[in-house]
């Protein structure tokens, strides 16, 4: 039975994304773990958070889970949701500035405010609900029609300096990244696990995924 | 090709069961809130909020199991309210599996709680939840003030200068409810969902008064609203969500179909 560690530190609705694997994963032990042992022997790695970036970045290094990622983000398939993405970047504007992992090189900045569409209608920050997400070819995306909605909640998006590692991009306000991926990682800012029958699709996906990138 | 507005069914959970009242009082009870939670998701709820109304402190925990229940089956955002007086509290129910929480009595009696809370949790985890009432006469220039203890008790705070306040104490969202109209059926204010909706820069989320899809329908397109909660009309039957939606993109607003 594969084993699939949900990765605890403190900062998110682990139960959610827990809940949500195993309901597309009936042969898989989904493991809630701040245990970096557990983590580093697991099939599969899920990498969640809600939260600021202060405190998550504190919570990930005071847990001792910075290394344990940072080694799993090159062995397993990984995938990271919201905060889970975000950490995984050079450096958050967030909290008057938070150095973050520095795995995927580039900046995580606030939404502006104010943000207008393109006629010119004010939009909220919080981008708050469903969106829909603009694909780029991946296995993750598999069963999934391109521009399905996905649900966001958030008020920093990433910008990573690559380009080619874009999964996925959205329009609010502006187009910007909401996925991306390098070997056996897969991360993205909107919550597959509150995405309803897409969100689970991709989670899926995930489950059966052999890490290889296309 | 944007962001669609939500439709959020809410239930009201007296003791571990769903309950709608006509302005706070005349409960009727609607069901077991996991059964009335997992129609709504079937039917296309783009969110889900759940209002612990228990008076009795014995029966507090009862909505952690509900949203603990409601979790582990129905993958749509989960809003809880009622009851959450301090940061710690706003924790336990995220752990219980709610993704926000909504804040509105304690917020009232001590601002910083929504700031301590979103420090910790982020903005995008919390709603606060507004009840206004107008307080202006017929000749007089609107206001509307908030009101606590389900409407009964005035506070002299002013409505859009408290909602303006809140979103600088870290609210990530507002769940505006007029207290002159929950459970009339006659249509949201919106009046005050305009005047607060324009004052802020975060998601309003209109609600209380709803009757008919066409209310739903306004509560966006005159009164600004980034979402519209309604109870009634969908827990006994009149309308399912899926009708709702389909009303309100007839009307020319994006919806989740």
């Amino acid at each position: 039975m594969q084993q699939i560690a949900v990765i605890d530190y403190g900062m998110g609705n682990l139960r959610s994304v827990s809940k949500a694997i195993e309901a597309v994963a009936e042969d898989a032990s989904v493991i809630v773990t701040s245990d970096p042992d557990v983590i580093e022997q697991a099939d599969r790695v899920v990498c969640p958070g809600q939260g600021a970036a202060r405190e998550c970045m504190a919570a990930l290094n005071h847990a001792g889970l910075s290394s344990v990622i940072r080694q799993c983000v090159s062995e397993k398939p990984f995938l990271g949701i919201c905060m889970g993405l975000q950490v995984l970047l050079s450096h958050s504007d967030e909290n008057d500035g938070t150095p973050c992992l520095d795995i995927i090189e580039g900046q995580v900045q606030r939404l502006p405010n104010p943000l207008t569409d393109a006629d010119g209608n004010r939009l909220k920050v919080p981008h708050m609900g469903w969106s829909r997400v603009a694909q780029v070819t991946h296995p993750l995306w598999s069963g999934i029609p391109d521009g399905a909605r996905f649900y966001f909640a958030h008020s920093f998006f990433i910008v990573p300096s690559q380009q080619d590692i874009i999964t996925a991009r959205c329009t609010y306000g502006a187009e910007f990244a909401v996925a991306i991926s390098a070997h056996n990682l897969f991360a993205c800012q909107f919550h597959p696990e509150k995405s309803a029958e897409h969100g689970l699709r991709l989670l899926s996906n995930f489950v059966h995924w052999n890490g290889v990138p296309a | 090709m944007g962001l669609a507005k939500r439709i959020i069914p809410c239930l009201d959970v007296d003791a571990g069961r769903v309950v709608k009242g006509v302005q706070f009082v005349d409960i009727r009870d609607a069901g077991d809130p996991v059964e009335v939670a997992r129609r709504y998701n079937r039917e296309g709820a783009d969110e889900i909020t759940f209002l612990d109304i228990t008076a009795s402190s014995d029966n507090r925990d009862t909505i952690v199991h509900v949203v603990e229940q409601v979790a582990a089956e129905v993958f749509i955002p989960l809003t809880v309210g009622g009851g959450i007086r301090e940061a710690s509290d706003v924790r336990r129910m995220l752990n219980a599996g709610a993704d926000k929480v909504s804040i509105n009595t304690a917020a009232v009696h001590r601002p910083d709680v929504v700031r301590e809370a979103a420090d910790k949790v982020g903005e995008q985890c919390i709603v606060v939840a507004i009840d206004a009432k107008r307080v202006s006469g017929d000749d007089e220039p609107l206001r509307w003030e908030i009101f606590t203890h389900g409407g009964r008790k005035p506070t002299g705070i002013d409505a859009i200068a408290w909602a303006v306040k809140m979103e600088a104490y870290g609210a990530g969202e507002l769940l505006l409810t007029s207290m002159d109209r929950d459970g009339t059926k006659i249509g949201f204010d919106l009046g005050v969902t305009r005047a607060i909706s324009d004052a802020v820069s975060i998601p309003v989320i209109a609600s209380g008064g709803v009757g008919t899809l066409d209310h739903l329908c306004d509560g966006v397109t005159k009164g600004g609203a980034d979402a519209v909660l309604a109870a009634s009309i969908f827990h006994f039957g009149e309308f399912t969500i899926e009708e709702a939606k389909l009303r309100m993109r007839q009307q020319g607003i994006e919806v989740r179909l």
